[in-house]
């Protein structure tokens, strides 16, 4: 392999969405040369899909919110495994990062006074939960993550970011000393395999939403940062908790917003009955994510479902009249005619809980700086690798994420990412060159699969994956169902590899892709059943018929699951915010 | 059984593009093009195209369907499908890599070459630049590009000059920042522009606006630009 070409950044971060795209930007206005490699062109990447908003108290809708009811709501929200410093962070640096974006170009929607437009999301409140609903999701219509999107590109070409489109990265390389100190990518257009070599390697690589069968997520999000961090030795952490958003379209997956019911539209059950208010009595449809997609699989399970098989609920939105829906939610309407053939003027959506989300991922500081555990169960940085936005686990989101605090999460810790990576590379770091075996080593998956002649086929073998994690690690969840998906899951392992590629050519060859994806969605499917299996309670988005409860006792903890024995230990949350209080676990209504 | 035919190429087996011939059971269901597309994908794996958000907002799968450029996950069968046959090509116009995959490099450096970003030489404020709720609505319709190339490779002005006429997506993003209240650039912006080929070249037959799958009207916002230019030039 002494032929492979190598390229040399001071940065190089991967994945072209809202965090590796901030990331970028940082650290290109600081000078560093910076590299972003992408699957796909960057304003292909998923955060294009973010609808409602970016949750932040910059006191437009109301001058008296305070970036404290923020963060009590995110602790909350997380159901209390979210860690108090990184929500601390997020919640203070929020507002300038908004404004930031808001300098950049980005077209929020606007108020008469003419300050950003806010609406209210799920999981919000004044004042600690005291004082009622908040409206602080600030808007451009319900486009917010495209508009977020491209103006982050636009602001990466004006300030010289290098881009690498349609490369894909394969595995990280590391050194002697177990440091990251790059990674092997490959040209899709060419086929060229290259490496990448860097001080700095940023995994920017969004969420795995894939794993499942049904999911609002885009074909791209197959957990490519989780499979390299596993397949590294690398631990992930509360891989359990994956977030089913209510409002998915049935039967197509495609996402509406939560701000359809931020905007007063609500949930009925076949009789008609806006059964939320059962549920969820003062925030009725605007309760957490996780309270409320539970409630909808409840009235589904319980006869009062919607459809020929009672399979479903209705979003109701006629009563907001056109003006508002065209102001506010036009991109809605035309999914929902897309997509459900429906006019949401005149009819309802038909909607069911779909995976929507990862809070799980790469531990990191809120530097960004991936951290693993020794045997005994201290934390240490993996020195050259950092992590940001969905693949990353701060943990700003617990064991269920607030609507409107993804956009947040991505612009605050991609910039500090980059902030903390130009101060350092200023300090100088040290850089421990690979050796060839090293390289070697990072290249074993992509040999395997082009040695590979024959052998099940791809697509076949994602199916059956999806179809496992659909019917055993789904809204609700049991140790029998789960122990048999692990079961299943291991023995599709095996399968997978043995599988075969049948094209073997160079230039833009889309099924070696996806044949390097599906390594990847396997590592994250593992790592999920087993934490799943391990989490003996319910918090957040993993609920357990088995442990209907929450055990303060024993799991006011983070799972961290060990890809080299696929064991499960535990991390202490932080319960040390610097300029507040701590908040204590309390039980979680709304 | 739909009958399905597909512009192949691939430069490392092919010396030139064919059509290859398909045929897809949908039982009778009114499926997206891309489905069908990721049906044929698993009977021949080989077959190459780009894809990503699945609902319309990427840009990713812009492609020529039956004649027309579309993005194939929005575009149910019904809509294109004509005697039972799909034809599928490249969107026209740009360097075909490898069967359904163009080369964008000239559609970017378009875009890129628009300043497509906001310009503002005054200090920022402590919070947000103020914009009021009317000068915003001004960016409506023209913000919501996703730079899928449909409108831009089905416009032949663009396919005579794709190196000196901007093309609709990359004039309908030139407007976008001169319609905007924030940006102090226009002059800069229009004299840019201000040549035989940048923007004169459109011929306002509105092929753009007929193919956008977002509905915008790239024609309109040039004829701005042209109003802007002749207002500056008098």
């Amino acid at each position: 392999m002494s032929t492979m070409r190598s390229l040399t950044f001071d940065a190089i971060i991967i994945g072209g969405g809202g965090a590796g795209l901030r990331a970028g930007l940082e650290l290109s206005q600081s000078g560093k040369k910076t590299a972003v490699l992408s699957k796909v062109f960057p304003t292909r990447s998923h955060t294009v899909s973010a609808q409602g908003g970016i949750t932040c108290a910059i006191g437009s809708a109301d001058p008296n919110d305070d970036w404290r009811w923020h963060m009590y709501d995110t602790v909350k929200g997380g159901d209390y495994i979210a860690d108090q410093d990184a929500a601390e962070y997020m919640c203070t640096e929020g507002p300038k990062a908004v404004f930031e974006l808001e300098h950049m170009g980005l077209p929020f929607s606007r108020f008469d006074n003419g300050r950003i437009y806010q609406r209210p999301f799920g999981g919000q409140s004044k004042d600690f939960g005291k004082g009622g609903q908040a409206a602080r999701t600030c808007a451009a219509a319900d486009r917010t993550g495209h508009a977020l999107l491209h103006t982050l590109y636009q602001a990466n070409l004006k300030n010289g970011t290098v881009f690498l489109d349609e490369w894909y990265a394969i595995d990280l390389v590391k050194n002697a000393n177990d440091d990251v100190v790059g990674v092997i990518a490959l040209c899709i257009e060419t086929g060229e395999t290259v490496i990448v070599k860097s001080k700095a390697t940023v995994l920017a690589t969004g969420g795995a939403g894939r794993i499942y069968a049904s999911t609002t997520n885009a074909l791209i999000n197959t957990g490519d940062g989780i499979g390299m961090a596993l397949r590294a030795g690398l631990p992930v952490q509360d891989m359990e908790m994956w977030q089913f958003h209510p409002t998915g379209i049935h039967g197509a997956g495609v996402l509406v917003t939560e701000g359809c019911r931020g905007e007063g539209g609500y949930l009925v059950n076949k009789d008609g009955e806006r059964f939320m208010e059962r549920y969820a009595p003062n925030a009725k449809d605007l309760a957490g994510r996780d309270v409320v997609a539970r409630s909808m699989v409840l009235e589904i399970l319980e006869g009062r479902g919607c459809g020929e098989n009672g399979d479903h609920v209705f979003l109701k939105l006629d009563h907001l009249g056109e003006e508002v829906l065209n102001k506010r939610l036009p991109g809605i309407s035309e999914l929902s005619k897309t997509f459900a053939h429906v006019d949401p003027t005149n009819a309802p959506i038909p909607v069911v809980p779909t995976c929507h989300y990862m809070m799980g991922g790469i531990a990191t500081n809120v530097h960004g700086q991936a951290i693993a555990q020794d045997d005994s169960g201290n934390d240490h940085i993996v020195n050259g690798l950092y992590a940001v936005g969905e693949v990353a686990c701060v943990s700003v989101h617990g064991a269920n994420r607030l609507g409107g605090n993804s956009l947040l999460d991505l612009v605050v810790f991609g910039r500090a990412a980059g902030k903390y990576i130009e101060s350092a590379l200023n300090e100088g770091i040290e850089y421990l060159e690979p050796t060839q075996a090293d390289i070697d080593t990072a290249l074993v998956r992509l040999n395997r699969w082009n040695e590979s002649d024959s052998g099940e086929s791809v697509p076949e073998l994602k199916r059956e994956l999806q179809q496992i994690m659909q019917n055993s690690f789904g809204v609700f969840r049991q140790e029998d169902k789960m122990e048999e998906g692990v079961q299943q899951l291991s023995e599709l392992r095996e399968r997978i590899a043995k599988a075969g590629l049948s094209d073997k050519s160079q230039v833009f060859n889309t099924a070696r892709i996806e044949a390097l994806e599906l390594d990847n969605l396997m590592e994250v499917a593992e790592a999920t059943a087993i934490a799943a299996l391990a989490r003996k309670e319910s918090r957040g988005a993993h609920s357990r018929y088995d442990f209907p409860d929450r055990d303060d006792v024993n799991w006011l903890k983070h799972s961290m699951f060990f890809p080299r024995d696929k064991r499960v230990g535990k991390r202490d949350v932080n319960f040390a915010p610097k300029t507040v209080e701590r908040f204590e676990p309390k039980i979680r209504t709304y | 059984m739909l009958q399905v035919s597909i512009y192949r190429y691939n430069p490392e087996t092919d010396s030139a593009p064919y059509m290859q011939e398909f045929q897809v059971d949908t039982q009778g269901r009114d499926l997206m093009v891309l489905n069908v597309m990721e049906m044929l994908k698993e009977q021949d794996s080989s077959l190459a195209y780009r894809r990503s958000c699945r609902e319309g907002v990427c840009g990713s799968d812009g492609m020529n369907m039956n004649g027309k450029n579309g993005l194939t996950c929005v575009t149910a069968l019904s809509e294109v499908v004509k005697d039972n046959k799909l034809v599928l090509r490249p969107l026209p116009g740009l360097p075909v890599v490898r069967d359904l995959v163009v080369d964008m490099s000239l559609f970017y450096k378009q875009y890129e070459r628009i300043q497509p970003y906001l310009l503002n030489d005054t200090p920022a404020p402590a919070i947000e630049r103020l914009q009021s709720p009317e000068d915003r609505d001004k960016l409506d319709g023209l913000y919501e590009c996703i730079l899928c190339a449909c409108c831009s490779t089905a416009c032949p002005s663009f396919w005579w000059n794709p190196d000196k006429f901007v093309g609709p997506s990359g004039l309908l993003q030139a407007y976008r920042f001169l319609a905007d209240s924030r940006d102090t650039a226009t002059e800069e912006r229009l004299s840019e522009l201000d040549d035989p080929f940048s923007v004169f070249r459109c011929r306002g037959i509105m092929n753009c606006v007929a193919v956008c799958p977002k509905g915008l009207n790239p024609t309109r916002a040039i004829g701005k630009i042209r109003e802007l230019l002749l207002a500056n030039a008098t």
